[in-house]
């Protein structure tokens, strides 16, 4: 199902990918002139997904954005002066300098939950939010990032896992950058789409190109939609590539040439462009006038950043504990009397469909043995093991006794040892064994 | 009120909880219908529901994860664990993400992870674990770890009610054997504080959960030797509640610390150095501890025994101590 945006919609989309890369180039730049504290790392290529995703998400909405992903902030609200100043680690920054990069979070007013390096634990995480989100009658979604790289992590899993078995409103891109730092995922995975790893749980997935901006925000808005509407989680495999080294420091000598060949012919920006030029959304001027207001707005943002200070050595001792710094609230969106009681009492007891028997089994059992190996998710079933009333209906047939094997000669011994001569010649190991009353 | 045993006491301070306030939830495994695997959240779906008391596929990381988040909703999510050991699955969850988040990013974690721990059962090497000194070394966390019903109640009430992450380790050995009253009404004991349970004057034992009352017993036989032990009960591991330590400390001039935790990197140590730090003019001789070996928790009640301090042990040790 396609979402037609409209023309606004549209020059926003260009609007938010732009300014990702323009502050990204920019920071590059810092980076070059060591004002950047620590690594950087690029989501250049990238750029659609991070902001196709998010823009098809409400502002009540829940995001928590794994490095690449500054497009996705933007498009959340978070002023570019709150990324220059978590890069160059200044007391203005969102984190007052404590961590770097996009590790920060905004719970009361853009509702973002901050990443840490450790792959996937975002997604348990995620999953909790959308069920308090539920629990509170909020109506929202939770969206999160995945790389390929990070989709080989336990907590991926679990956390899918739990996703599925509570039908959470979440929603994951796995965004595929064919790298997860200098391993091509096709050694890290073996199925040839990362989404087919949702069938495992049971809940829909899709495929998107991740360069086409409109085909990410369509898929995405028809995920958000349906988790909305409490059909469980939804997983979306957007297919890209990462245009540069894993970070700064990083070459990437690994990628083959021709591969940044052909996904540069696929630059997200530049067929956006395309798309709006030939579709007559915009015109050269209307370009020329958005980029010019990207480079003010990123003038002023950066500006700021570099006349921002260092944070105080002091404030290394403040913040481990919540000591009343916080007034932690629910934002109650159904009346608590539904889960208090007596309103929200039950009967504990399982209801369960089926006793778990391997019902289709006579089915299967008919069908013609299926081919094995191949993808996952399109290979028939399989009969592992035939339940005794369908082995008594075809007895085995009856085997010939096997040859006891030769065992293998030990190192250094020969057909002389007298091992090998029992064991080829049954009637020597007859003369060689002890009777009933252990006479040889 | 009637005695009751910590396993009473802990299923109250949930009911009670969970009452008092919708935004308490419990998460785990089998905490539902089957009640947990100890019978802590016995009752607790009937009373508040499939939305309140959720049941969790056997994945301790997610676990963990989904009480995060949902703390970040400002609900305030008590999860088990089904035995304390599993917490090591989720070690990473624990550590990075939920003790780092207010720190770093200013987001409060409300949350309680509790489970049965501690060993005496006889449970084997993975369902007897002490892992608490694992958590010490995470700042952002709070560590408690309870020795009576009271304690266990009042300290799981505070938990739920506190703004920061906080472990809540209940021994097992002690959940069916001591009974006790418990104060009526929203009874409440304070995070941080240690509590000395015997008053003496010639040395100091320090020790919490099942070791606090091992210790007791141990000051009674040394009592009768004309040994006078003060006993302090930490119930609190971190925050570390240093004004009682170093006070006793100065009073009794003589510490031992009794865990049942392994030794190397044991809180003994930790206390140690806190003591040299504030009290080191007042000690009259060495800081001793009786520990459990640095080996598992081993299976054969022979085994285990030998692995385990016991009273005799720890009297061994006062008895040295007291000689100088």
């Amino acid at each position: 199902m396609s979402h037609p945006l409209t023309r606004e919609q549209n020059l926003e989309l260009y609007y938010f990918m732009q300014l990702n890369r323009q502050l990204e180039e920019r920071m590059v730049r810092l980076f070059r002139q060591n004002k950047i504290v620590g690594g950087l790392y690029s989501s250049l290529g990238q750029e659609a997904v991070s902001v196709g995703t998010c823009y098809a998400l409400e502002k009540r909405d829940w995001i928590a954005p794994m490095i690449r992903n500054i497009g996705a902030l933007l498009v959340k609200g978070v002023p570019p002066r709150d990324i220059f100043t978590q890069h160059m680690a200044k007391y203005t920054s969102p984190t007052q300098g404590k961590d770097g990069t996009s590790h920060f979070g905004d719970l009361k007013v853009r509702h973002i939950v901050s990443p840490i390096s450790m792959l996937g634990d975002l997604i348990p995480v995620m999953t909790g939010v959308a069920m308090a989100g539920r629990y509170l009658g909020q109506k929202i979604v939770a969206l999160t990032w995945i790389g390929d790289g990070g989709s080989s992590t336990g907590a991926f899993h679990e956390g899918l896992g739990l996703a599925a078995s509570q039908r959470a409103a979440f929603v994951l891109i796995v965004e595929n950058n064919q790298w997860a730092y200098s391993t091509p995922v096709s050694r890290q995975v073996p199925v040839k789409n990362l989404a087919d790893r949702a069938v495992a749980y049971g809940i829909r997935s899709w495929i998107v190109d991740g360069n086409d901006v409109t085909a990410v925000y369509n898929a995405t808005k028809e995920a958000v939609d349906e988790c909305r509407a409490g059909r469980g989680p939804a997983l979306i495999e957007v297919k890209t590539m990462r245009m540069r080294g894993h970070a700064q420091h990083d070459p990437a000598e690994y990628v083959p040439k021709e591969m940044f060949e052909y996904w540069k012919a696929r630059d997200p920006i530049a067929q956006f462009e395309k798309y709006l030029t030939e579709n007559k959304i915009w015109d050269a001027k209307t370009k020329s006038e958005i980029d010019a207001r990207i480079e003010r707005e990123l003038d002023v943002e950066q500006k700021f950043a570099e006349e921002s200070p260092m944070p105080p050595p002091e404030l290394a001792e403040e913040g481990v504990y919540c000591e009343g710094c916080h007034t932690i609230e629910a934002d109650w969106k159904r009346s608590k009397a539904e889960v208090t009681p007596p309103g929200c009492s039950i009967d504990p007891a399982w209801s369960l469909k089926d006793f778990g028997a391997f019902a289709e089994v006579a089915t299967l059992a008919k069908q013609p043995a299926a081919p094995g190996g191949g993808n996952g998710a399109k290979t028939p079933k399989r009969v592992l093991a035939a339940p005794a009333k369908l082995a008594a209906k075809q007895p085995l047939p009856a085997q010939e006794p096997e040859e006891p094997s030769v065992p293998r000669v030990p190192f250094g011994r020969g057909p002389k040892d007298k091992s090998v001569r029992q064991a080829q010649n049954p009637r020597d190991r007859h003369q060689n064994s002890r009777d009933k009353q252990g006479r040889r | 009120m009637a005695p009751i045993t910590m396993i009473e006491g802990i299923r109250q301070a949930m009911f009670e909880e969970m009452d008092r306030d919708p935004a308490v939830v419990a998460i785990g495994e089998d905490i539902g219908v089957y009640g947990g695997a100890f019978k802590a959240t016995e009752g607790l779906i009937a009373r508040f529901g499939r939305e309140r008391v959720i049941e969790t596929p056997i994945s301790e990381t997610a676990i963990v994860g989904a009480a995060c988040g949902m703390s970040f909703l400002g609900l305030r999510p008590v999860a088990e664990m089904q035995f304390i050991d599993f917490i090591a699955c989720c070690f990473n969850q624990v550590t990075n993400f939920v003790a780092k988040s207010h720190y770093l990013w200013g987001a409060p974690v409300p949350m309680v992870i509790r489970g049965p721990s501690g060993g005496g059962v006889h449970g084997g090497p993975f369902h007897s674990a002490n892992p608490e000194m694992y958590f010490m070394h995470t700042p952002g966390l709070k560590i408690i770890y309870p020795s009576t019903p009271s304690d266990a109640k009042g300290l799981l009430k505070s938990a739920i009610r506190d703004n920061n992450p906080v472990l809540f380790f209940e021994h097992k050995f002690l959940y069916r054997r001591i009974k006790e009253e418990v104060p009526a009404g929203d009874h409440l004991v304070p995070i941080g504080k240690a509590i000395v349970r015997r008053e003496g004057g010639d040395l100091t034992i320090i020790s919490y959960a099942a070791m606090a009352h091992t210790a007791m017993e141990a000051a009674e036989q040394l009592a009768k030797e004309g040994i006078n032990a003060e006993v302090i009960d930490l119930r609190t591991l971190l925050p570390l509640d240093r004004e009682t330590i170093l006070a006793s400390v100065k009073k009794t001039n003589k510490l031992l610390v009794v865990h049942e935790d392994t030794r190397t990197g044991g809180i003994a140590g930790e206390i140690a150095a806190l003591v040299c730090e504030g009290a080191f003019e007042d000690l009259d001789g060495p800081i001793a501890r009786v520990t459990a070996l640095d080996t598992p928790v081993p299976y054969a009640p022979t085994l285990e025994e030998r692995f385990l301090p016991n009273t005799e042990k720890v009297v061994a040790a006062a008895r040295e101590l007291a000689k100088y």
